[in-house]
């Protein structure tokens, strides 16, 4: 699909500005490109350069490797292109993550990447922006996802981890090893016990506290030899270490599973976790129409998730919208990102 | 309902079955009897019918959440659940308040049924209001008449038996047949005293375990008794105080459906009590299944109806003699008392189940192999020994099932499953080859493990040619190994046969779509 006119275009290694001629999030190798952040479903490697935000350029290259040629810049700061201008400003999805705000004589795009309206003391809050032509996620474009707020959450956790604490189980909460963990993380009451982590999410804890988060103390779990401080303790490992060969270290456990996809019992349930607490690091659907509606858009693009049912829903209501064809994936039950 | 509502999401969200007995006796021992007793009515299976027609709750629903009902429809294929759904769509309620079960089911829910549709809507509409997500969802449960949750009837009974300290099995069998769900006969379940008899109660069935291994482990062939497996409907035919009944398995009371039974039964003794097989039957041998479920269909019994699919009776156990619970008794000495019993009863409506009898275990395989042609599934087997116990029990009571058909066809259509499986394309129709052309065959959504189902469902995802509402056609690719316990001619089907029980036996992933069956290799299965 090849949109000649337009400041954007899908082509087949992804979003393409033919004026600026760079790419965001490309899903194959290119010479420019602009990433809104650090998930692997938006950013690949063997790019010549890469354009992040100030507060994304550790974790970009905690996964692409420090030889990356990165160029970063702090958010609402607007560079030059070919004319073009562009400028990152936050999405509120993780550490660094950026919408895309591309300007070219007065027509303005952005593109939002993964985003998210909740506060999250991980990463700097969503900044609403005008714009002709949106292009969104809609990860949860269904109006069955709604959103408790995270506080309520934040309890159910900390309940949960406390009852398992009296029984002498060891507590282990499944999340994504990037951003989902550290924002849990920031979120617990650290003087219940101790928080442990899997490596992965060790890893990135590194690199949050190396940009300027305040996390809590966390170990990694492999580095503790004494199993009786697993006891009541809180482990943190992302989705895929629920395998026997990671748990069989663990006494007596109870697992739970943190991702917006638990609003839904059957994936609750297949999921066979004792708990699955809903938070997501994407909008719900009223986060995500609101967005929408606030940018003042007349188009809409619509990427990864429930794609066909937002189009028609906002073409209801008014706006001009279509489905994007990416290879974007948002939040999924069964993947790292 | 609060209450009921944490327990109904303590019992879903574990799979363990010390936690669920857990769950059971914590809300026993704190719920009050008038709403204890409608627990387990529910709990057990004993749903209230449907209350409101679901077309008009996802009307209602959609519009209170502000959202057009294509929308609402396109959630509900997503989630793969009615009540939930709408418990996700409905904005929050602003009346919260914990108004006991039993008030909520008595004067709220029952009396709906008969109101008028404006009616009904004002009193749901206030019914969400007042409610959280959870207990929505409950709720919806029990007015679109689809309550279920994971607990058998054997874990309430347990809960019930380590809250009450009463015998599971008297517990089990006060849990059957007819009762009202009051308070008195919750008193009554958990009551010490164990002379309450009511005659239309039928005793909890004994279930087989399918033969996991080698009928050689089962020890010495004569310590066995071997019967056909017949299939129709198991029922219980009581013979009480010169009365009839017939119990189904389901515990629905189907006296009135079979009147020649209900005849043929009225000669047996007072106090008797048979467990058997109803079956579609005529010149000596059983008619095809298919005879039966289409008689039950049927609102009314006609002349006809008797004359093309009348039914017997197999007899094969016998529970109560003389007005004597006999199934701690042994096996061969219940089954004398039946054959004397039986023997009695002119007209041939209630038979005794023949043995099979053989020296050796290889002998009976061989019969069993050849089950097929008789009409039946394969073989029971019984300890000589063994009383008649409660429940699905592993030891005394097998079943031996002859080896199903199996066929390789190729994955086509995929649609959402539904419930456990919600969300995924769980839900798939397979083809064979009719010369050159594909033709659907059969649908089957079991069998695969859940990596499987992962896989496959991300090959739909990536792999649909086009979109039919829920339903996607997939690029023929993929080829199963569907299997299947028999095959009969149909009219009615693309491909004119139709299978009964189709599931997925394995995932070939080593044959390509040239490799599947072909419609006339399948033809050659059926037989008469």
């Amino acid at each position: 699909m090849v949109h000649a006119s337009s400041l954007l275009e899908l082509t087949e290694f992804g979003f393409y500005c033919r004026r600026g001629d760079f790419y965001i999030d490309p899903w194959q190798p290119v010479n420019k490109a602009v990433i809104t952040h650090a998930h692997a479903d938006h950013t690949i490697a063997g790019c010549k350069t890469y354009l992040v935000s100030k507060s994304g350029e550790n974790i970009l290259k905690t996964r692409l490797g420090d030889e990356i040629r990165v160029q970063s810049i702090p958010y609402g700061k607007g560079i030059q292109l070919n004319g073009v201008q562009i400028s990152l400003h936050p999405a509120g999805h993780i550490l660094g993550s950026a919408q895309v705000r591309v300007d070219h004589q007065g027509e303005v795009w952005v593109v939002s990447g993964d985003y998210k309206i909740e506060p999250d003391q991980t990463c700097a809050p969503f900044e609403p922006l005008r714009c002709h032509t949106f292009i969104t996620e809609s990860t949860f474009g269904l109006p069955i996802f709604r959103w408790q707020s995270q506080d309520e959450i934040f309890d159910d956790i900390t309940c949960w981890w406390k009852t398992n604490r009296a029984d002498g189980k060891t507590s282990i909460l499944f999340a994504y090893a990037l951003g989902k963990a550290q924002r849990i993380i920031a979120g617990l009451d650290a003087s219940i016990g101790a928080i442990l982590t899997h490596g992965a999410v060790e890893n990135i804890n590194r690199c949050y506290r190396e940009s300027g988060i305040k996390l809590p103390n966390t170990q990694y779990v492999a580095t503790i030899e004494d199993k009786k401080a697993f006891e009541g303790a809180l482990v943190i490992a992302p989705p895929l270490a629920d395998s026997p060969a990671w748990t069989k270290k663990f006494h007596a456990v109870s697992k739970a599973f943190a991702s917006g996809w638990m609003q839904i019992r059957g994936n609750r349930r297949r999921r066979n976790v004792e708990r699955g607490f809903v938070l997501s690091d994407h909008s719900d659907w009223k986060g995500l129409t609101d967005t929408i509606f606030e940018t003042g858009a007349e188009n809409v693009w619509v990427t990864h998730g429930y794609a066909a049912e937002m189009v028609r829903w906002l073409n209801e209501q008014g706006l001009n919208a279509k489905a994007i064809p990416t290879r974007y994936t948002g939040e999924i039950e069964d993947t790292d990102l | 309902m609060k209450l009921f509502a944490r327990l109904y999401t303590a019992l879903d969200e574990t799979t363990r079955t010390n936690a669920k007995v857990d769950a059971l006796v914590a809300y026993f021992q704190s719920a009050p009897p008038e709403d204890a007793i409608w627990a387990i009515n529910f709990l057990i299976g004993r749903k209230p019918r449907q209350v409101v027609p679901t077309r008009k709750l996802r009307e209602w629903a959609a519009e209170l959440a502000g959202i057009p009902a294509w929308l609402f429809e396109a959630s509900y294929d997503v989630v793969g659940d009615l009540a939930e759904t709408i418990s996700l769509v409905l904005p929050r309620g602003n009346a919260s308040n914990d108004m006991p079960l039993h008030i909520w089911v008595e004067q709220h829910l029952l009396p709906l049924r008969s109101k008028k549709a404006d009616t009904q809507r004002k009193e749901i509409d206030s019914a969400w209001n007042q409610m959280d997500r959870v207990q929505r969802f409950v709720w919806n449960k029990l007015i679109t008449g689809a309550f279920r949750v994971g607990v058998s009837h054997k874990l309430v009974t347990r809960a019930l038996a380590q809250f009450s300290g009463i015998e599971e099995p008297v517990i089990a069998h006060r849990l059957m047949g007819n009762w009202n769900p009051d308070s008195t006969y919750y008193h009554q379940i958990l009551s010490p005293d164990t002379n309450d008899a009511d005659i239309s109660r039928p005793y909890p069935f004994f279930l087989a375990y399918p033969l996991d291994q080698d009928a050689e482990m089962l020890g010495n062939v004569t310590e066995w008794q071997a019967e056909w497996k017949w299939d129709g409907i198991r029922a219980q035919v009581i013979k009480r105080e010169n009365q009839v009944f017939i119990w189904s398995r389901g515990e629905d009371l189907i006296t009135a459906k079979f009147p020649e039974l209900q005849r043929a039964a009225q000669k047996l003794p007072d106090g008797t009590v048979i467990d058997g097989e109803i079956l579609p039957w005529k010149d000596d041998r059983p008619l095809h299944f298919a005879e039966l479920q289409r008689r039950i269909g049927r609102k009314n019994i006609t002349r006809k109806i008797l004359e093309t699919a009348p039914v017997v009776l197999m007899a094969y156990d016998l529970l109560e003699c003389d007005g004597e619970d006999v199934r701690n008794n042994e096996m061969a000495w219940r089954d004398q008392r039946l054959a004397n019993i039986t023997a009695q009863i002119s007209g041939g409506r209630i038979i005794h189940s023949p043995k099979v009898n053989t020296d050796s275990w290889k002998d009976l395989a061989k019969l069993k192999d050849g089950a097929r042609n008789r009409g039946v599934e394969g073989l029971m087997l019984k300890r000589l020994s063994s009383p008649y116990g409660v429940g699905r029990k592993r030891g005394d009571w097998w079943k031996w099932k002859i080896d199903p058909l199996t066929v390789d066809a190729v994955l086509i259509y995929a649609q959402r499953g539904h419930g456990r499986r919600s969300g995924l394309y769980t839900d798939y129709t397979f083809a064979v080859w009719d010369h050159e052309r594909l033709v659907p065959f059969a649908k089957a959504y079991s069998g695969l493990s859940n990596d499987e189902i992962r896989q496959v469902d991300r090959f739909i995802q990536r792999h649909t040619i086009e979109r039919f509402g829920p339903v996607r056609s997939v690029k023929p690719q993929l080829v199963f190994e569907i299997a299947f316990e028999d095959i009969r001619k149909s009219p009615r089907h693309k491909s004119g046969v139709a299978v009964r029980f189709p599931r997925i036996a394995r995932w070939r992933t080593d044959k390509k779509i040239e490799d599947a069956d072909s419609l006339e290799t399948i033809r050659a299965l059926i037989h008469d």
